[in-house]
């Protein structure tokens, strides 16, 4: 009986409990919220919600390839904010375009597209010194091949990655060198003023969404955390489908012995193609979500720190437990983010004061030793055995 | 006899002509002074210049003094009589004048009588400009090494002589050398001999300072024309062809090359605007010309029955613009294929400012030979370049070469080691001022330091965690954040500084092109101590033995008789304090900042990976190989180090696909995990 109710919220049925949580928890929110409820939540702090949302999403997806299929891989972020590019530029193409169109509505000519093209060119390109539209913005007012870039470009650029790393077999912490490698070498190559996505500059103002002006910020707030929630649930899903199939057999012995599951004949590079793959679209789609709710995305971003920080997030609420996974980011996003906002009361120790804002760090950055040193498996494996025991 | 006949002679010959010369020289002076008075007394920088002209062209023995004065507003004129003249002395009858130009006394004047000379600023720098000639010739060097000095900065044709003439007199070999240089560059600017140019330019052969090819390349300069006929100039430098053709350094063109970053010199459009100024192409409606005639045709919001809404692109304007020449209330667009066949038509050439051949001939080949000189050695400066990058990689990676290439233990607190160490190196600066004896003191203390720390963090954390590389990622992760804000709240988020010492602020100076600072060859020296000194204790001593034993089979080394848990600790304890000597090297030459560790951690890696894990040489390899590489890239497009590292880490992530284990393999079964 035990062990039964075990397999039910660890295998098929987690996704009962951790769908129904999400939307019992998007619901009340949505009452207490500003626009659609009873004005007691902030937008801000909806928006904040709405990003922990994401990051979750994110998080799954690394949960799926280093806790399920052992790549631990630091590039995760990277890709999430490829999406958030994606989506951006659109977002800041289309807006530009429309306050440009809106603004010259009393020129004696109606502007050509080249004119409206030049103006938006400065408008988005003046502060790094350019006035011409890149070619990568040559879709930038069309939505629907956006949204297939932000599926595109991290799967792509997974595909090749993945497919040149896993043919000539790096593993282990080589891989993870590689891929931190390939993240740096994104986020400097954004850097750049030239690389069309306006260096470090990045791309902002992507909270106001193109022809939805007569809506406000409260109610975008609001439609954005549905969907973060929706998407959430969606990719848990299908994460959970995929560890609960033969192919999710497959994956975890891929990350217990991949030399015998080559031996028994799968082509272990394809599967983990596969997983890499999947797991970075997941994470661009994530990041096309969270970006338009943070409202600016820059270079800085993508620095590989971030996807260190996605790791630690994954090991801390366990390793191999999507709903861990869940756990670890919200958990760990959301106590950053009260921590270093400067509404705790700093301890007084007499000779010495605990500031928050700066010893958070500290303590987070130990706490990442102590569960790595006593809790490998983390909240996840926490709540295992507490469910073994009772 | 003959003596005093000579005597005689001399005399006779002093009275005949020295007298009557010297009276016409300050008659002479005095009849320019005459015929100038009003310039002289009320002037502007603009009327002045002609008359200094005529001043200096006197070659009065006066003159110096007569513009010394002058500048220094010690002039007086005489109201009545129209003379100038200076003061001898006042007092109570009066102002007591002489004469300027042959000091006879005036007598005394009445303060209303008189009046001072002030020139304003304007004339008084055109009469120190003058004055410059002079003071070539003063006694006191440090007045000569002055006006040089300004000579430089405004040379000009009609210095030439006095530069020349004074250029004979000089005897400090220090100025002597520096008027022949300035003399050479102003003949060949300035000079209208051509034969004196051509021997000017052949002295500066193998001359690389900027001045010099500034020099010559300012004799090569040339101007665009636009013609209908074939141009046949004897300084003719190139002929142009829109959108293809390229400018070479020496004013002629051919294809370069390769055309990485190469602009043709004009396009298509810039002809156009070319051939429309110089009148080859009339009648040309450019765009925006167009839509002012159509805006003037608009009315009732129509333009011939077209609506103006639909004029939201280029062929719509177009097609209205057509319809307003039909009803002739305009004259037609030019198509594309009538202005190419003006272009095609005409000849786009540029020409020399210089008109002589023989002398362009001449600075184009010094020219071309002083570039390939230069060439040269920037090649040799962009090596010693990548050197000194790669012995920057190498110092950073050569901790982690130990705990990550040995021991198998990624280390990400070890860019924190680095930063310790340059802190380290900081505190020390702040006890002991003497900066060479704080270096000498820094560079134990900070092995000391890192070393307990790695020590401790081996026996609190990564000996739990030998059999899970992957979570040790994690938690030297976390340990690196968390000393990252301990650093960053002990000390700030400024960057401190860590001063090195005076013999080492200098550069090494070889010529004009090529010099390198004294601190770039004390890392590479750093960095081959560290090299030496790593290979002795690795192959040399009992403890390197011991690590190799213990990483390599840990069951077997113990059942030796070798302590697996001491050593590990001994050599991670090492390695961590390599990376704090290294820090204190790396904070001489950047900024030390808590995120100084962050900066160094994945290119540290990657040189380890590259140049093959488990081996020192290998570590070298890579460092050379990455730093070449990126000075390199960095050579393709200088503005840009982004850029270089950018590629440098995809070509890194290339590399290790076909060869996974790096430049330098283990093999054997050290190698099989």
């Amino acid at each position: 009986m035990k062990k039964d109710f075990l397999n039910y919220i660890n295998k098929a049925n987690s996704f009962f409990w951790v769908s129904s949580i999400v939307i019992l928890f998007t619901l009340i929110i949505i009452l207490l919220s500003e626009s659609y409820g009873l004005n007691l939540v902030s937008t801000s702090f909806t928006k904040v919600l709405g990003k922990t949302l994401c990051l979750c999403i994110v998080a799954l997806a690394m949960d799926l390839v280093w806790g399920y299929c052992g790549i631990l891989s630091l590039g995760h972020f990277a890709f999430f904010g490829l999406g958030g590019y994606m989506i951006g530029m659109w977002l800041m193409f289309k807006r530009t375009k429309n306050i440009v169109v809106e603004s010259t509505q009393n020129n004696i000519l109606p502007l050509t597209e080249t004119e409206i093209n030049e103006a938006v060119g400065t408008q988005i390109f003046g502060v790094v010194g350019g006035a011409e539209i890149p070619l990568i913005w040559y879709f930038a007012d069309s939505l629907l091949i956006h949204i297939i870039l932000i599926l595109l470009v991290p799967g792509v650029l997974a595909y090749i990655f993945g497919w040149l790393a896993f043919r000539s077999r790096v593993t282990g912490v080589y891989l993870s060198i590689l891929t931190q490698a390939m993240t740096l070498a994104l986020s400097l190559y954004l850097f750049q003023n030239d690389s069309g996505l306006r260096g470090n500059n990045g791309l902002s103002g992507l909270q106001n969404i193109p022809n939805l002006d007569e809506f406000s910020q409260a109610e975008l707030s609001v439609w954005f955390l549905i969907l973060s929630s929706l998407t959430l649930i969606f990719t848990y899903y299908i994460c959970n489908l995929i560890v609960n199939s033969k192919l999710g057999n497959i994956i975890t012995g891929i990350r217990d012995n991949e030399t015998r599951i080559r031996f028994l004949g799968y082509k272990v590079e394809s599967y983990k193609l596969f997983i890499f793959v999947i797991t970075a679209i997941i994470s661009g789609v994530a990041g096309a979500l969270y970006y338009p709710q943070a409202g600016i995305i820059n270079p800085a971003e993508l620095a590989p720190i971030a996807s260190i920080y996605l790791a630690v997030w994954v090991a801390i609420g366990g390793r191999g437990y999507l709903y861990g996974a869940l756990i670890g980011a919200a958990f760990v996003s959301l106590a950053s983010s009260y921590f270093t906002g400067g509404q705790i009361p700093n301890i007084n120790f007499g000779i010495f004061t605990l500031k928050w804002v700066d010893w958070w760090v500290v303590i987070l950055g130990l706490s990442f030793v102590i569960t790595t040193l006593y809790a490998p498996k983390g909240i996840g494996g926490l709540i295992e055995r507490i469910f073994r025991r009772s | 006899m003959n003596t005093f006949l000579k005597l005689i002679f001399q005399i006779f010959f002093v009275l005949i002509f020295s007298n009557p010369l010297h009276a016409s020289e300050s008659n002479n002076l005095e009849k320019v002074l005459n015929n100038n008075f009003k310039l002289i007394i009320k002037s502007s920088s603009r009327t002045i210049e002609p008359v200094i002209e005529d001043l200096l062209n006197t070659k009065s023995t006066n003159l110096e003094e007569f513009l010394k004065r002058w500048k220094n507003k010690k002039l007086y004129y005489v109201k009545k009589s129209k003379l100038i003249a200076i003061l001898k002395q006042k007092n109570s009858n009066g102002y007591e004048l002489l004469k300027f130009s042959d000091k006879t006394n005036l007598g005394f004047f009445k303060k209303k009588e008189i009046k001072a000379i002030k020139p304003n600023s304007g004339v008084r720098s055109k009469i120190s400009n003058a004055l410059i000639g002079f003071q070539l010739l003063n006694d006191d060097p440090k007045v000569r090494s002055k006006s040089l000095e300004t000579l430089t900065r405004k040379f000009n044709a009609k210095y030439l002589i006095p530069l020349k003439n004074a250029l004979k007199k000089e005897n400090n070999p220090d100025l002597k050398k520096r008027m022949s240089e300035l003399l050479v560059f102003g003949t060949i600017k300035y000079s209208q001999n051509e034969n004196e140019k051509i021997s000017s330019l052949n002295s500066l052969k193998g001359n690389m300072s900027i001045e010099a090819r500034g020099t010559i390349a300012s004799l090569l300069e040339t101007k665009l024309y636009v013609s209908n006929k074939m141009p046949n100039l004897p300084n003719l430098a190139r002929n142009i062809i829109p959108d293809n053709s390229y400018k070479n350094a020496d004013g002629s063109s051919d294809k370069p090359f390769f055309y990485f970053n190469k602009k043709p010199e004009i396009s298509r459009s810039e002809a156009i605007e070319l051939l429309i100024k110089n009148n080859f192409l009339k009648n040309y409606i450019t765009p925006s010309k167009r839509d002012e005639i159509l805006k003037k045709n608009i009315s009732n919001s129509h333009i011939e029955g077209i609506p103006v809404e639909q004029l939201n692109s280029n062929d719509e304007r177009n097609n209205a613009y057509n319809l307003l020449v039909k009803l002739g209330k305009a004259i037609p667009l030019k198509s594309n294929k009538e202005i190419d066949d003006v272009i095609k038509s005409h000849f786009f050439y540029a020409v020399y400012k210089e008109k002589s051949p023989k002398v362009i001939n001449t600075a184009k080949i010094v020219l071309n030979d002083i570039n390939y000189e230069v060439n040269f050695y920037e090649y040799l400066d962009l090596i010693l370049d990548g050197l000194s990058l790669a012995s920057i990689y190498f110092l950073g990676a050569i901790g982690l070469a130990i705990t990550f290439g040995v021991m198998r233990v990624i280390n990400m607190a070890h860019g924190e080691f680095i930063m310790i160490g340059a802190y380290t190196g900081y505190v020390v600066q702040l006890f002991i001022p003497n900066h060479t004896i704080s270096l000498l003191v820094a560079f134990p203390l900070a092995f000391l330091v890192t070393f307990l720390g790695g020590v401790a963090m081996e026996r609190l954390v990564i000996r739990y965690l030998y059999r899970n590389p992957l979570d040790t990622l994690l938690a030297t992760f976390g340990i690196s954040i968390a000393l990252q804000q301990i650093a960053k709240n002990i000390f700030g988020t400024q960057a401190r500084p860590l001063t090195s010492p005076e013999w080492l602020d200098g550069a090494l100076v070889v010529n004009d092109v090529l010099s390198i600072s004294l601190i770039r060859i004390a890392i590479f020296i750093l960095g081959l101590i560290f090299l030496v000194l790593l290979l002795l204790v690795m192959n040399k001593t009992r403890l390197g033995l011991e690590t190799k034993a213990v990483t390599q089979n840990p069951m077997m080394a113990s059942s030796m008789g070798i302590n697996p848990d001491r050593i590990n600790m001994l050599t991670f304890g090492f390695g961590s304090g390599i990376a704090g000597i290294a820090g204190v090297a790396i904070g001489l030459f950047s900024k030390v900042t808590s995120e100084l560790g962050t900066d160094y951690i994945v290119q540290s890696f990657m040189t380890v990976v590259v140049g093959g894990v488990g081996n020192i040489w290998g570590t070298l390899a890579g460092a050379t190989m990455i730093g070449m590489l990126q000075k390199f890239i960095e050579w393709f497009n200088p503005s840009n180090t982004l850029a270089a590292q950018t590629y440098m880490i995809i070509f890194i992530i290339l590399f290790i696909q076909f060869r996974p284990k790096g430049i330098m393999a283990l093999k054997g079964r050290a190698s099989e995990d």
